[in-house]
């Protein structure tokens, strides 16, 4: 397969590129009961309604992989792998704040 | 090859207990595990933790370590021994969570044969026609790139199976278009891109993760831009017109008069561009002149003499 040559254009997900039930769970090889019980959690939200409307964002995707690994490498369980994302996401938007107001130092 | 003492890396004797060697595992895991670390090297270190403990926390595969003796220190040139493999039989029982393809030479040489198969017979199972697995990687832009788009040059490290049967890995270059308006954290998904199907499976997808290298003028924040901006005290209390590099090229800033250090001035539509386009703020930074010669001087001490300030009104001294 040579390919070097060429160059690849993907798509951005972006507000208006999402991915349903069936790409997010492919893209993280995982069931898609297992997403849904990730939304039942709250740890994603997807736009739509119903399950067969739902899309996601990137974000999610995002989400997913390193619930999986929190889960996986860490051994706790989706009520903790769901804390510990909200606690890392609320140190990531403190380190960014923190960068913008204290570059100096 | 390089010798690796595993039980320096978990920071354990060498007779300590399973048990002694779980809690250590599971503290350092934590420590360093790439998604809550900010550890130096904390992936590098975390794969070096994960395949010490796979070989400590298995009776059988530590047996066969200790087997090699105490005498070797780390990053000492190794052999294995010719009839290494005699008398142990490496069920592969418990290799779930660790990738073969991330562990080190040295321990394919000590348990590689064993593992392949393992390995095989989890991601290979499926039957003749079977879709790839999509990958995830990251690449790292400059945020120049946001402003401009550009094209970046990904290698990718794909486990593979050699005709063998043998764990390699496939090095493979890919040359990615980087849209325009792209932010930290956002996914790019690449149709096909991901590790080929069996049979007629189709290929698995690729997800790249945008991520900016830190910048040496511009902090980001989401679609916004922060930078600091330094100015004299009397652009800050006259008010001035001032250069301010951005991205996308230099610009006049109107500083308004009486501003002082830390004032954020808002320039709409100069952060990251797109349909719904960032700021960039410019904080003010007060620079002074250093009075480091007698005119400097002189200007101090008038203003000192003639300007009636109290800088400390507000302590109430």
């Amino acid at each position: 397969m040579k390919r070097e040559d060429d160059i690849v254009a993907g798509l951005l997900l972006d507000e208006e590129h999402l991915l349903t039930l069936g790409e997010l769970s492919r893209a993280c090889c995982v069931h898609a009961e297992w997403i849904v019980e990730l939304v039942e959690q709250g740890i994603i939200e997807p736009n739509g309604n119903d399950l067969r409307h739902w899309r996601f964002s990137g974000s999610c995707l995002s989400r997913v992989m390193r619930v999986q690994r929190l889960q996986r490498d860490l051994g706790i369980n989706l009520a903790g792998a769901a804390l510990a994302l909200d606690l890392l996401d609320e140190v990531r938007r403190l380190r960014r704040r923190l960068s913008i107001i204290d570059h100096h130092q | 090859m390089q010798y690796k003492d595993y039980y320096a890396v978990m920071g354990v004797n060498k007779d300590s207990t399973q048990d002694e060697i779980k809690r250590a595992y599971r503290r350092l895991a934590r420590k360093y595990h790439p998604d809550v670390s900010k550890e130096e090297n904390a992936e590098a270190r975390f794969k070096e933790v994960g395949e010490a403990y796979e070989v400590l926390k298995d009776p059988e595969k530590r047996a066969a370590y200790d087997q090699l003796g105490a005498n070797w220190k780390a990053g000492e040139d190794f052999r294995p021994p010719p009839d290494w493999d005699a008398g142990f039989e490496f069920s592969g029982g418990g290799f779930t969570e660790g990738d073969a393809s991330e562990y080190s030479d040295f321990f394919e040489s000590l348990f590689g044969q064993g593992f392949g198969s393992t390995f095989r017979s989890t991601r290979r199972s499926s039957g003749f026609h079977a879709p790839g697995q999509d990958h995830h990687a990251k690449v790292l832009i400059d945020l120049e790139d946001a402003f401009h788009g550009a094209t970046r040059t990904i290698t990718l490290h794909a486990p593979e199976l050699d005709p063998r049967g043998h764990v390699v890995t496939r090095e493979r270059t890919l040359n990615v278009r980087i849209p325009k308006g792209v932010r930290q954290g956002q996914q790019i998904r690449l149709a096909g891109q991901g590790t080929a199907g069996i049979g007629q499976g189709a290929a698995g997808d690729l997800y790249l993760e945008i991520e900016f290298k830190p910048h040496s003028l511009y902090r980001v924040d989401g679609r916004d831009l922060y930078i600091d901006l330094p100015v004299s005290p009397w652009e800050a209390a006259l008010g001035a017109k001032v250069k301010l590099p951005t991205p996308a090229g230099v610009i006049d800033l109107t500083v308004p008069a009486g501003s002082g250090s830390g004032r954020k001035l808002r320039l709409k539509g100069r952060g990251i561009p797109g349909g719904n386009p960032g700021d960039l703020y410019a904080i003010l930074q007060i620079a002074l002149p250093p009075a480091d010669n007698e005119k400097a001087n002189a200007l101090y001490r008038k203003m000192a003499q003639e300007l009636a300030f109290n800088p400390r009104a507000g302590l109430g001294v």
